[in-house]
């Protein structure tokens, strides 16, 4: 218990409390617009008052209502990207590993040109073809994460697929996708887990720069990179509007890498190349 | 080495076709790519003449080989906010954007070089934690929030240093140390890693029992070989560096690119965003073709390779 | 006589400074070598023995370990005392070594030539034609094939032996007054590996170095040494000419380890193994090291260590079971 990184922990579940009670956190509207009350700063900067803890934006709307319900946004997108991106990986990277051959250089090919190539690109693409949307940044994130998660996945698969119990259910007759599900799986979910925690904050680096390039998920509601995106002009007279959603992301995102880099250690050190 | 290059570009030429091949098929996507290439007051024989010139009421094999031979011979069509063709745009601005990325790249080089290997040679020292921490900050620091600190402290607060567009030296220093500052994290930590495996390694034991110096053992020995991993994972560093120099141009307002590809999104910009894509694919697999020839110069493996 | 003597080495004591306490992994070493002599020194992995070689060249992992007592003397002169500049004229030019993984002991990134030329240029600065004649006259001596075209070759386009022979090549380059072989056929096909002792024993003779050859295998002793000490958990426990302690062993270990020299001819078809494991070096019994796995254990080996007991003609033995009755 002593060992476990208690600051990362700490920050993680802030953000998922924050993330998941958000509507019950405050009583202001995270989109509805008070312009009586725009560009008040947070509570210690004269003209503040802790009404509005951390002050409020162009259109008075309340900076921390909209962090808490920012929180929200970046888990589900991060959540859903994950399940996309990493699961789309997961099954590619056993497959390509398990099947070997001709499927398996194909596929790798295709992981090399993935990973080769910059995904922000097509990512930006996506939301002007397809227009801005959940659906879209998940599909964008996807594209970065999932080659990822296959090269690593395959690598892993290579090595469980030499061991004996293997090479016994195959005598057993057992069909290839049996195999996979039963054998091969349950020995890769390690290193999967792993990559999913290396992943957390990359996929919310990339959902913020998304959103603050005008590509994530569109206004009024509220996102961590649309909220920097929206402070930017305002930074010599309002610096708290892009500021301190920039220190959200930080946090979250140091304390997500911190907290990987433990259960990596912990569990699948081979991975520390990453 | 010829083999191997040549293999590299093929790759190359392969990758465009994927990336040209995924762009016609997007802008497909979504109904009638007319409506994607017109700007909002077209009028209806705009849209005609467009239909015509991109063959849209031919079957879709047909607009392909079109647009590909529009492409090879260098139109992309017209930008909606300039009005201009769009290939011309790109290169009015690409002056400005190679003015920064290599400065960012030094900046990376200079930096994490030095301070990766020392790092490794005095593990767990000052030297270890200080630039452990920088790494750790630098990679979960997003890079436009990075940009925005840097202007609220250089320019607002403290007022040294210019906040946004082009100009003299002080305009560049932002700018390349925010684009920088990925690169240097990541480098750092992968050039420290290798160093790590690198002086544990027999050869670097050899060096020492032939007599050499530290500074041959660290200089000579171990940098050639702690560069190997940065070169071979130079992929991951180049999604970096691009969404590093779009965000970085955005937060600057500087007019290169990346900028570009900015205003192209917010615009909602198809053409000037299809262009930008192809011939951004184009800049990055020239890139990484002489990446991958820096690669075979340092690693004799590769270059002497049948 | 004693004016021979290149290398004495008294009473080294080199320890680990682990986390997990201090490991006395060379633990009161003494020996000598004389000009031309080859000594073989034996024993399991683990006891100490390429400790003992590092600390000869001060080369030990910075920081984790430290040679805390004794004196290593080259030609007269304790080089435990000398400044690290002087050493590094010491290390290659007086002391060389070679490793035991021809794989991983040349640098990937940097020809043959550039790698024996930097070693030469060292030691014997001078115009750079008269450094490369020398670096070729090196490989030549390993009987290598075509040394000159090898200089513009890089590690991965030679075999492990021919890499082996590089390292060979760079280790005689200066010629050293000691050279130390570390295993130096162990990673090598079976094959080559009597090509290669071949090799090392005809440039001692033709050179007249001193050779401190480090092995596990009691047969590679008899091949290539004049002279063998047997290391056990961090102490020589026997030694003597190679002939004497080869027909005679009197300790334990030294009998054990010989038993386990696969012998032609031996129609038994087994091969003996020492039962047990050697002690842990952060729990050293009190008496003798080898009494927990000794078939002629004593009380008095488990209480006090034994002192050197001769055999005759520089023949000692560390074993109790030498002691003659008052």
């Amino acid at each position: 218990m002593r060992n476990l990184p208690w600051i990362p922990l700490t920050i993680i579940s802030v953000m998922l409390f924050m993330g998941i009670f958000a509507p019950f956190l405050t009583s202001y509207s995270p989109i509805d617009q008070s312009l009586p009350d725009k560009l008040l700063p947070p509570f210690w900067e004269e003209g503040g008052s802790i009404k509005h803890l951390f002050g409020t934006d162009i259109f008075g709307r309340d900076v921390l209502t909209r962090l808490y319900h920012g929180a929200r946004v970046s888990l589900i997108v991060t959540a859903l990207a994950l399940l996309v991106g990493g699961g789309v990986g997961l099954v590619i990277g056993i497959v390509s590993g398990y099947v070997g051959g001709r499927l398996d250089s194909l596929l790798m090919r295709i992981v090399d040109a993935a990973l080769a190539f910059p995904t922000i690109l097509f990512a930006l693409l996506l939301a002007v073809t397809m227009g801005q949307g959940l659906r879209t940044i998940v599909i964008a994130i996807s594209l970065l994460l999932w080659a990822r998660f296959a090269r690593v996945v395959r690598g892993e698969v290579l090595a469980v697929k030499e061991r004996d119990y293997v090479a016994l259910a195959k005598v057993h007759g057992c069909s290839p996708a049996r195999i996979m599900a039963t054998h091969i799986l349950p020995n890769v979910l390690n290193t999967f887990m792993v990559l999913l925690t290396l992943h957390v904050g990359v996929v919310i680096v990339a959902e913020a720069s998304l959103s603050f390039l005008g590509a994530g998920i569109p206004p009024p509601t509220p996102s961590w990179g649309l909220m920097v995106a929206e402070g930017r002009g305002k930074i010599s007279s309002a610096w708290w509007l892009s500021l301190i959603p920039g220190v959200a992301i930080t946090l979250v995102v140091l304390a997500f890498n911190l907290f990987g880099d433990w259960l990596r250690d912990r569990l699948d050190p081979k991975l520390r190349q990453l | 080495m010829r083999r191997y290059i040549l293999q590299r570009l093929w790759q190359g030429v392969i990758l465009l076709i994927l990336v040209t091949t995924i762009v016609f098929f997007l802008g497909r996507l979504t109904g009638n790519p007319a409506d994607l290439m017109l700007p909002e007051d077209a009028t209806e024989e705009d849209r005609q003449a467009l239909i015509e010139t991109l063959g849209l009421d031919a079957p879709i094999h047909e607009q392909f080989i079109i647009f590909i031979s529009n492409a090879v011979r260098g139109d992309l069509g017209d930008s909606h906010r300039y009005r201009t063709p769009v290939v011309e745009i790109f290169f009015s601005r690409l002056p400005n954007t190679l003015m920064i990325v290599p400065a960012a790249m030094i900046l990376a080089i200079l930096m994490a070089v030095p301070l990766g290997i020392l790092s490794a040679l005095r593990r767990g020292g000052l030297i270890d934690k200080f630039s452990g921490t920088i790494a750790v900050l630098g990679i979960a620091t997003p890079n436009f929030w990075l940009g925005m600190v840097l202007i609220y402290v250089f320019s607002v607060q403290l007022g040294w240093l210019p906040s946004a567009r082009m100009g003299g030296f002080e305009h560049y220093v932002l700018p390349t140390i925010t684009l920088g500052t990925f690169l240097v994290a990541g480098f750092m930590r992968l050039i420290r890693s290798s160093m790590l495996d690198i002086l544990d390694s027999e050869f670097v034991k050899l060096a020492r029992i032939k007599g050499m110096s530290e500074t041959t053992v660290v200089w000579k020995h171990c940098l050639r070989n702690a560069l190997i991993p940065v070169l071979t994972l130079w992929g991951v560093f180049m999604g970096g560096l691009v969404t590093g120099a779009i965000v970085t141009e955005t937060v600057f307002a500087w007019p290169g690119i990346g900028r570009l590809t900015y205003e192209a999104v917010i615009f909602r910009d198809y053409p000037l965003l299809q262009a930008v894509i192809l011939m951004d694919a184009l800049l990055i697999l020239l890139i990484n073709l002489m990446v991958d020839i820096l690669y075979a110069y340092i690693d004799p493996r590769i270059r002497l390779a049948e | 006589m004693s004016d021979d003597i290149v290398l004495d080495v008294h009473d080294l004591h080199t320890h680990f400074f682990l986390r997990r306490g201090v490991v006395k992994a060379v633990d009161g070493v003494s020996f000598s070598l004389r000009r031309g002599e080859v000594l073989g020194l034996v024993g399991e992995s683990g006891c100490g023995k390429s400790v003992t070689a590092l600390s000869l060249l001060r080369l030990l992992p910075k920081g984790a370990a430290r040679t805390v007592q004794g004196e290593i003397e080259l030609e007269g002169e304790d080089i435990l005392k000398t400044s690290d500049r002087e050493m590094r004229q010491i290390r290659g030019r007086k002391i060389a070594m070679i490793l035991q993984d021809p794989q991983t002991s040349l640098n990937p990134v940097f020809s043959i030539g550039n790698q024996l030329r930097e070693t030469i240029a060292k030691h014997f600065p001078g115009p750079g034609g008269t450094v490369t004649q020398r670096a070729i006259e090196a490989l030549r001596n390993v009987r290598l094939a075509a040394p000159e075209q090898r200089m513009d070759q890089y590690p991965h386009q030679l075999s492990g032996g021919m890499k082996q022979r590089v390292v060979g090549a760079i280790a005689i380059s200066c010629e050293p007054l000691v050279m130390i072989a570390d295993e130096p056929t162990t990673a090598l096909d079976v094959t080559i590996q009597l090509q290669y002792l071949n090799l090392l024993k005809e440039l001692q003779e033709a050179s007249n170095m001193a050779i401190l050859f480090i092995t596990h295998d009691f047969g590679v002793v008899a091949k290539m040494c004049d002279h063998v000490a047997v290391m056990y958990a961090g102490r020589i426990v026997e030694r003597g000419p190679v002939r004497q302690v080869f027909d005679n062993p009197t300790h334990p270990y030294t009998q054990a380890l010989i038993a386990s020299v696969p012998k032609m001819g031996d129609q038994r078809g087994r091969l003996h193994t020492i039962e047990g494991q050697p002690p842990e070096f952060s729990d050293l019994p009190v008496g003798c090291r080898f009494a927990p796995r000794c078939a002629f254990v004593e009380d008095k080996c488990l209480s006090t260590y034994p002192t050197d007991f001769s055999v005759g003609n520089g023949h000692t033995s560390a074993c109790w079971k030498l002691e003659k009755p008052e």
